[in-house]
């Protein structure tokens, strides 16, 4: 008997004093809500504050330093919700990109035969794992950003880009008509990468011979792109800044607060996730590395089709938890002033509207969702590996 | 069993809860600080001049002189106060949970604040407006010139909002960036991240005075916005209402009649019937609002009267040196004016 | 008759044992890792000449103000710290009254350390001196009020005190509460164990940050007309809701792992849930997510500093306040202060993480 079927027996065990244990408990649940529920409101009518969700559609008035979309004083606090959560997503998903790519390797590293590389990955993971990530932020912005030179001094890079304490100004590329040719160019090779990937696989399973992708995936991309600049030329401007007054204008300029924040958001979520990548691998059997050594396999030959596909599957659980801290303490970002979510919805709209209860839910609200949509997709992504690893295994 | 011990843990956090609850009901304020036997007053993390706490530890400033007032009116003793600093964000559901009995918190009067937000404001006891800061060898003058600046600012205030309003009627463009305090909007500022810091003007002062080089930097002369600071209560208690603005207007009206903490014993026996109504010799005016006939006297006997609470903190001897402006008095030209005690 | 004697056994060749036979070993292995090797020295070389250059060669180390800390190619600027570390340890504590902080910490020093080290005698009455009188010796000594003491209220406390008080009350109040929590998501009766899954769920699911903005903005407005908790107090309920979702989610994974054999014994020698739980279970469960809750509560520690975006002046908090004092506007200022903080809660983290190592060991011997 399983230890479900255990619990399962108890559960069927339920009698009438359980029943009326569970009676009871929801009676006082519901009490202690309807009494909550009930301060709020009479505290709420008392004191005259306003309720209800109307907010939304009045005008915010105030201005917001990076936007994704057009925003400006005019848009009302609905829109300021939306600008707020794409910057939040928009530090998420860059973040857990960099951190991904940067765990990884340091839990490679931490493996690694020579010995001053292990240690190295070690000390890393030991000190950026162990400091909390609000002073890790503030030492960026405040400690380290803040040395970059004034704007009129700023550093740059061939003319075209700049770096100063107000952030890095790049340039903005505007597209013409025929820049659809390029776009073209672009989905032909991804379309042939995929498809080659694919080939290449199924020859792989049935012949055992591994064929390269990334060769004549590069070929076909130049290819494609010489066409397109045959057929449309340049269809691209480039609007690169410029030093006027203040500031420099045109072009797009990368907050500090923004390069602070994704800095230390990938630095500490990397060590953690170095850690994890390393338990990954030593939990694949001693003899795949070596059965994979014995068919001559090469050794990133051996990590990329033996030892990371069956790693992944212990990998990704504790994964997707990292991935949703990283969003979650992405709202750490009010601290130095990042516009995202917490700072423009849950800081200045709730200062103007005053409507504590309505704002702290709706932000708790899709916190809560991000974090299940993750949760899914990641869930999805697992069952998906398991499934391959079970076919083939 | 099960159920008991259930009972139990929601017993024992009934009493933990009552064990670290203080209690003030909006009703009756004042009964609540009489028994608690001090006031509780909300005031600013640290705002040189206004609210902040000087080397020992005391607080000092024009907000707190308010809430001293408030005391020596009720007690007699301007040390039966205590100070809880609150963040913009905090400040007003403070007051309305009663954590606080009021906030002296450079808090600007606005008509949203007044009739949504379940406050009264008792006063103006500092007429401000918003201004900018900016370094001295950017060479500027007036804010008009501050087009494409960028502005460190207090998330969560009316500057936010008037800064935005200010560029977008002259049509200049600017980028804000709100730090959740002011410390760290003055911080950013100082290290070169914004090219101006704006606020209310006599902050401005105020936090010149935590920068690096004071006097490296200049605010320009224009005020942007009407950002009249007050003392603020709960709504729907008239009685403590009243104590909070009249303590304010008791200071005002003793500058007005020349009554100072130096002068207010000797004042006592004067013959001016306004002074004998104010000092509490003649009429019942304290104890209309339920404290002590005597209350303006210990006012301006503890805490000293309008002009020497502004000279104290923020006059022309302090570090800050602004001069009275629209906060002199009405028959100086300024806008303080009190109604009579009569 | 002679006696046999075996030779002795001849030594290891010389190109296995030794320094360079380690480090061809670890260091020079194949190309590649010389290169690595190679660039690594390189960086250690590069970064430990700069950290070095920073903290030691070119820094200040007495002054009474800025002037000490603005030489160029400034280093540290230790005198800030050191001007500032009763702040920092104290916060604004009344310094007539230190005396009763620093006997807390001796306390909880002594209390621990004992209970810390497995061999040490007395273990119950070690715990009970932990659980039952330190937190209320702690209580009236920090706040006063009682027995002469002056009160000092909360809002003048702050620095490491404030850090510890939040960490040491969410660690003591989070482990009990997600036991509670885990049994309950595990319970046979439908209303408590979705009611458990629900709470367990929402807290994980959001940013600590909006508890907290809902423990010091929005909570007043829950409570009746006039009740209202202590600043810190509310803080302290938050961040100990917030750790006992992720504590139960732990502690589940331990219930999880108890093999059915256990169950089954138990219910063969009559014992009922209650008892089956507390003897059998649990004991098992615990001792097998012990590095799961020491990350936990690691997590909590550093989670701590968040108190300070809400207003309280944890460590954190209130080096970032000092940092405003004109008479230390320095460059340099910002990187020490947050270098002092960060080596300050680097040190406890680590130490717990350790220390989580060594009885993961010890225990496991055991099985």
């Amino acid at each position: 008997m399983s230890e479900r079927s255990i619990i399962a027996r108890w559960r069927a065990r339920v009698g009438l004093h359980d029943v009326l244990a569970q009676i009871l408990v929801a009676l006082v649940l519901l009490m202690a809500v309807y009494w909550l529920v009930g301060n709020v409101i009479s505290n709420l009518e008392r004191q005259n504050i306003a309720s209800g969700f109307g907010f939304f559609n009045e005008r915010a008035g105030f201005g917001i330093n990076q936007t994704l979309i057009d925003y400006d004083e005019d848009n009302n606090y609905g829109r300021v919700l939306a600008v707020g959560l794409l910057n939040t997503l928009l530090v998420s998903v860059l973040g857990i990109a960099a951190a991904s790519f940067l765990g990884f390797f340091i839990g490679i590293g931490r493996l690694s035969q020579n010995w001053l590389i292990s240690k190295m990955a070690m000390v890393y993971i030991e000190i950026f794992r162990n400091v909390p990530l609000l002073l890790q932020i503030m030492f960026w912005y405040f400690g380290v950003l803040r040395n970059l030179p004034v704007p009129r001094q700023s550093l740059s890079l061939g003319e075209f880009i700049f770096f100063n304490n107000r952030g890095f100004m790049l340039p903005a590329i505007h597209a013409g008509e025929g820049a659809l040719w390029y776009l073209l160019a672009v989905i032909v090779s991804l379309g042939a990468f995929f498809w080659l990937k694919r080939r290449a696989r199924q020859m792989l399973m049935a012949t055992g011979n591994i064929a390269t992708v990334w060769r004549p995936t590069g070929t076909l991309f130049l290819l494609a792109l010489l066409t397109a600049y045959l057929i449309a030329g340049v269809p691209f401007q480039f609007d690169i800044p410029v030093l006027r007054g203040f500031n420099f204008r045109g072009g797009i300029s990368i907050i500090p607060e923004f390069v602070a924040l994704l800095l230390a958001l990938s630095l500490y979520t990397a060590s953690f996730i170095a850690e994890i990548v390393r338990a990954g691998i030593e939990s694949v059997d001693r003899g795949q590395r070596e059965a994979a050594a014995a068919i001559g396999l090469t050794g990133p030959q051996a990590l990329n089709l033996v030892i990371v596909p069956q790693a992944l599957r212990v990998i990704i659980p504790p994964l997707t938890s990292q991935y949703l801290n990283l969003t979650k303490n992405s709202s750490l970002a009010v601290a130095i002033a990042y516009p995202d979510i917490v700072s423009v919805f849950a800081g200045t709209t709730l200062t103007q509207v005053g409507q504590a209860v309505e704002i702290i839910l709706v932000t708790m609200l899709i916190y809560l969702s991000l974090s299940l949509v993750t949760s899914l997709v990641m869930n999805w992504y697992n069952a998906r590996i398991a499934l391959v690893g079970g076919t083939h295994g | 069993m099960k159920m008991l011990s259930f009972q139990f843990r929601v017993v024992i956090v009934l009493v933990c809860a009552c064990a670290f609850s203080q209690s003030a009901a909006a009703a009756e304020t004042l009964s609540i600080v009489k028994k608690r036997e001090h006031v509780q007053c909300g005031v600013s993390q640290g705002l040189p001049g206004f609210s902040n706490p000087d080397d020992k530890g005391n607080w000092v400033g024009m907000d707190v002189d308010i809430c001293r007032a408030v005391a020596a009116a009720v007690f007699g003793d301007s040390k039966k106060v205590k100070f809880t600093p609150l963040s913009a964000k905090e400040r007003f559901t403070a007051l309305q949970s009663g954590e606080v009995d009021m906030l002296a918190r450079n808090t600007t009067w606005s008509m949203h604040r007044d009739t949504a937000l379940g406050v009264d404001f008792t006063g103006v006891n500092y007429y401000d407006g918003q201004g900018f800061m900016v370094r001295k060898d950017l060479g500027i003058t007036s804010s008009l010139e501050l087009d494409g600046a960028s502005l460190c600012t207090n998330l969560g205030t009316t500057t936010e909002l008037n800064a935005a309003d200010y560029f977008r009627t002259n049509n200049m463009e600017y980028e804000i960036v709100a730090f959740e305090k002011a410390d760290e909007a003055v911080a950013a500022y100082n290290t070169g991240r914004c090219d101006a810091y704006t606020t209310d003007q006599s902050a401005l002062y105020a936090q010149r005075l935590k920068l690096t080089e004071p006097s490296a930097h200049v605010v320009l002369p224009e005020i942007i916005s009407k950002e009249p600071l007050g003392p603020v209560v709960r709504q729907g208690d008239d009685q403590w209402s009243d104590i909070v603005r009249w303590a304010h207007f008791a200071m005002v009206n003793a500058e007005e009649l020349g009554v100072t903490s130096k002068n207010v014993d000797r004042m006592k026996a004067a013959k001016n019937p306004s002074i004998r109504r104010l000092l509490g010799v003649d009429g019942t005016f304290g104890e209309n609002m339920g404290i002590g006939n005597d209350w303006a006297y210990h006012i301006i006997r503890t805490v000293g009267n309008y002009s020497e609470t502004f000279e104290r903190n923020v006059g022309k001897s302090t570090p800050l040196g602004i001069s009275r402006g629209v906060n002199a008095l009405w028959t100086q030209g300024g806008l303080q004016y009190a109604p009579p005690v009569r | 008759m002679a006696e046999w004697t075996p030779k002795p056994p001849r030594p290891a060749p010389a190109s296995s044992v030794g320094l360079g036979a380690w480090a061809r070993r670890n260091l020079f292995a194949t190309p590649g890792d010389v290169a690595l090797t190679v660039l690594g020295s390189i960086f250690i070389i590069w970064l430990g000449n700069m950290l070095l250059d920073w903290a030691l060669i070119n820094a200040s180390f007495s002054g009474d103000d800025r002037t000490a800390c603005l030489k160029p190619e400034q280093g540290a600027c230790w005198p800030f710290i050191d001007a500032k570390l009763g702040q920092f340890i104290y916060g604004r504590y009344p310094e007539a009254e230190i005396w009763r902080v620093n006997l807390v910490f001796l306390f909880g020093f002594a209390g621990l350390v004992p209970m810390l080290v497995p061999s040490a005698p007395l273990k119950s009455f070690n715990i009970a001196f932990l659980l039952g009188l330190y937190p209320v010796f702690t209580f009236i000594m920090l706040t006063g009020g009682l027995f002469g003491l002056p009160r000092v209220e909360t809002t003048d406390w702050g620095g490491l005190l404030v850090t510890l008080v939040v960490a040491v009350t969410g660690i003591a109040a989070s482990l009990p509460l997600g036991i509670v929590l885990a049994l309950g998501r595990r319970s046979r009766l439908p209303v408590i164990r979705y009611l458990c899954i629900g709470f367990i769920e929402v807290f994980r699911g959001v940013p600590l940050i909006t508890v907290l903005f809902m423990a010091s903005v929005m909570l007043p407005l829950f409570l009746p007309d006039g009740v209202n908790f202590d600043k810190l107090m509310r803080c302290l309920i938050g961040v100990a809701l917030f750790s006992s979702a992720y504590m139960a989610e732990v502690v589940r994974g331990g219930l999880q792992a108890i093999p059915k054999g256990q169950y089954e014994a138990a219910a063969a020698l009559g014992l009922g849930y209650w008892k089956t739980t507390r003897l059998i279970v649990l004991p098992q469960a615990l001792k097998l997510v012990i590095p799961g809750i020491v990350n936990t509560f690691i997590g909590l520690f550093k989670d701590t500093t968040l108190v300070l975006i809400v207003g309280l002046f944890d460590l954190l908090g209130i080096v970032q306040f000092h940092f405003t004092d004109a008479s230390w506007a320095t460059p340099e200022t910002h990187i020490t202060g947050y270098v002092f903080a960060g080596v300050v809660f680097w040190s406890f983290c680590f130490a717990m993480s350790r220390y989580s190592i060594f009885m993961e060991n010890r225990l496991s011997t055991g099985r």
